[in-house]
């Protein structure tokens, strides 16, 4: 048996969620591959290829699989997976987009968010927003899982494995690429932070939303927004923590005028220490929080910054 | 141009479920069930493109138990023009929902098709990926914004670190994001009207589906519950302990 993971990359540079990926791919206990597509990725594979427990690293750079549009990545993916019995990637913005279309013109099902192994074809995932954890068998010739990275530690990077240039190029006439509008984003990275501050509707606006960057400074903190406050533009998409935003288990996670509702929930109750902050005793966030402090967080939260 | 608009009948994204005490599934039995939040969203967008003069035609498309009818009454309550409803009482995976929307896009011809990112129960997000490879086409996952021509489709898409924009040739399968509209109500006069638009029901028999077995559920657990609840008086306390009992700081 043997597993093929599709490695996610940005500006050049490895994105730390491989790392996790190769985790769960060592826990399936069979050999792992990782494939690298992209336009110079001579960097990116050479990171890749430190990334402990690796046994080869495959690379197809060309022009084609600059932006690693979900078309062409899965007919290359198609092209040479055929003698891995797993395939896995990040369940992340790129995981999602790619990973199920690979599945289906390989004709098998695909298992998302992938919480643990029980067995090389035996899953847990939570469904219903983290209301109930399913065990899946999967009996499919290739089985095709994206990752909930923040359920796998990430691996160290010891390693010194092979590079391979694969050679194959695809086309693609159904899409392209048109431009980015990426978020300037100052401290770390929201989805590997040691600490996040997420701020929701109790904010109020996104001139005071700005008042969690003073604690999140200090404590090196990544910020991230209920879906009220991103909807409401506090704050932008890609900060949006929950069921149907982006999954987080920080060591510290510091909720602020967040009520908590289970699709909030979903997306941060597995951090290993949670603080709330809002002034409704009753806030089912309490319900989850290892420190919750009742109060006004315009009090609350320029004396936390002057206590840090 | 048609747009097929995807509508699964999943439960209400209010209710809490519970799970079956012998851990077999989650326990559905007389829970409010709604429209997928995203098919809403999807739904949304087909009404707009129709009001833009982009879109000529609305059909929804639901496969599921016989009740999945009323969230296409919805969808034609809030102005979708015929509804198909391929009668499945089994759960089908994301996969062999993909293969039956696959056979109706052949039937159908869309210009566009438009499912939503995600459905709240499974939390697959699957479905519109692997139909835009069934039937060859391109696909704009997640979208929050739309912009149709003749011959191609601009989808702004909510990625990891912001926002991307592709450019689709038609036609193509859209997912929809949560911000790419807000969805209307239907109202009661529209709610009166749709009785009378026609749903085309006909058994999962009928549209020669394979399934494979692959997928198999063993077991539905309730997760470990958090111990919270502990409070603090104080912003010192709390980093009091933020320090030496968390040893977080
Ligand atoms: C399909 C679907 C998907 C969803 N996905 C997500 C998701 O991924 N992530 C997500 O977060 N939500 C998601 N939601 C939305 C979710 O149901 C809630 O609506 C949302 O999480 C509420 O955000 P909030 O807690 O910021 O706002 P609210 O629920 O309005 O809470 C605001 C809180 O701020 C407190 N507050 C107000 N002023 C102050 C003050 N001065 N000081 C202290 N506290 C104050 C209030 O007491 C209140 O508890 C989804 C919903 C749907 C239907
Ligand atoms: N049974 C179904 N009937 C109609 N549409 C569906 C069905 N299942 C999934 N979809 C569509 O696919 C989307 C994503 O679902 P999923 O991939 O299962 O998370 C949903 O929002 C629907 O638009």
């Amino acid at each position: 048996m043997s597993t093929l993971i599709v490695v996610e990359h940005r500006d050049g540079a490895l994105t730390a969620s491989t790392t996790h990926v190769v985790a769960a791919a060592r826990a399936l206990g069979t050999e792992v591959d990782l494939l690298v597509a992209g336009e110079g990725i001579d960097a990116v594979a050479a990171a890749a290829a430190r990334l402990d427990g690796v046994r080869a690293v495959l690379t197809a750079d060309h022009a084609v699989y600059a932006h690693q549009l979900a078309e062409p990545m899965a007919a290359l993916i198609v092209a040479c997976v055929d003698d891995y019995s797993h395939l896995l990637a990040a369940a992340s913005s790129s995981g999602k987009d790619i990973l199920p279309r690979v599945a289906a013109l390989k004709g098998v099902p695909q298992i998302s968010d992938i919480i643990a192994i029980e067995a090389p074809d035996t899953f847990k995932r939570p469904i219903y927003a983290g209301s109930a954890i399913a065990t899946l068998s999967n009996h499919a010739p290739l089985k095709v899982m994206s990752v909930r990275t923040s359920a796998f530690d990430a691996v160290a990077e010891t390693g010194s494995a092979e590079i391979r240039a694969l050679g194959i190029v695809v086309d693609n006439t159904l899409s392209t690429f048109v431009g980015d509008e990426l978020a300037t984003s100052h401290g770390p990275e929201l989805g590997s932070a040691r600490v996040i501050v997420s701020g929701g509707r109790g904010l109020g606006s996104g001139e005071n939303f700005k008042l969690l960057d003073g604690v999140a400074a200090k404590l090196g903190a990544a910020i991230g927004a209920s879906r009220a406050a991103v909807d409401a533009g506090y704050a932008a998409n890609d900060l949006q923590v929950g069921q149907t935003g982006k999954v987080v288990a920080p060591d510290l996670y510091i909720a602020v005028g967040i009520s908590g509702a289970i699709q909030h929930l979903a997306g941060m109750k597995d951090s290993k220490v949670i603080v709330a902050i809002n002034q409704d005793e009753e806030a089912p966030i309490f319900g989850v929080a290892d420190y919750g402090l009742v109060g006004d967080l315009f009090e609350v939260i320029p004396a936390l910054e002057s206590r840090l | 141009m048609k747009v097929l608009v995807g509508v699964k009948r999943v439960i209400d994204y209010n209710v809490k479920v519970r799970v079956r005490p012998d851990h077999s599934d989650v326990d559905l039995t007389n829970t409010k069930m709604a429209m997928n939040p995203f098919c809403e969203i999807a739904v949304e967008e087909a009404l707009r493109l129709k009001e833009r003069g982009v879109a000529s035609e609305i059909v929804a498309v639901s496969i599921g138990p016989k009740a999945a009818q009323e969230q296409l009454r919805t969808a034609l309550a809030l102005g979708a023009d015929r509804a198909i409803h391929i009668e499945s009482e089994e759960r089908l995976d994301s996969l062999e929902v993909a293969q039956v929307l696959a056979r109706l896009v052949a039937e159908e011809q869309p210009g566009l098709v438009i499912l939503g990112k995600q459905a709240i129960d499974s939390d697959n997000n699957q479905t519109g990926q692997m139909l835009a490879a069934l039937t060859g086409m391109g696909q704009g996952t997640f979208a929050s914004r739309l912009e149709v021509t003749d011959e191609e489709v601009q989808v702004t898409r909510e990625v990891d670190g912001g926002l991307r924009t592709l450019a689709l040739r038609l036609p193509a399968v859209i997912t929809t994001d949560l911000r790419l509209n807000e969805p209307r109500h239907a109202r009661l006069p529209d709610i009166m009207k749709a009785k009378k638009k026609p749903i085309d029901s006909r058994g999962i028999d009928t549209v020669g589906l394979a399934a494979s077995g692959y997928l198999r559920l063993e077991r539905v657990e309730t997760p470990a519950a958090r111990q919270g609840g502990s409070k603090v008086a104080s912003v010192d306390e709390l980093v009091d302990k933020l320090k030496h009992e968390a040893k977080v700081l």
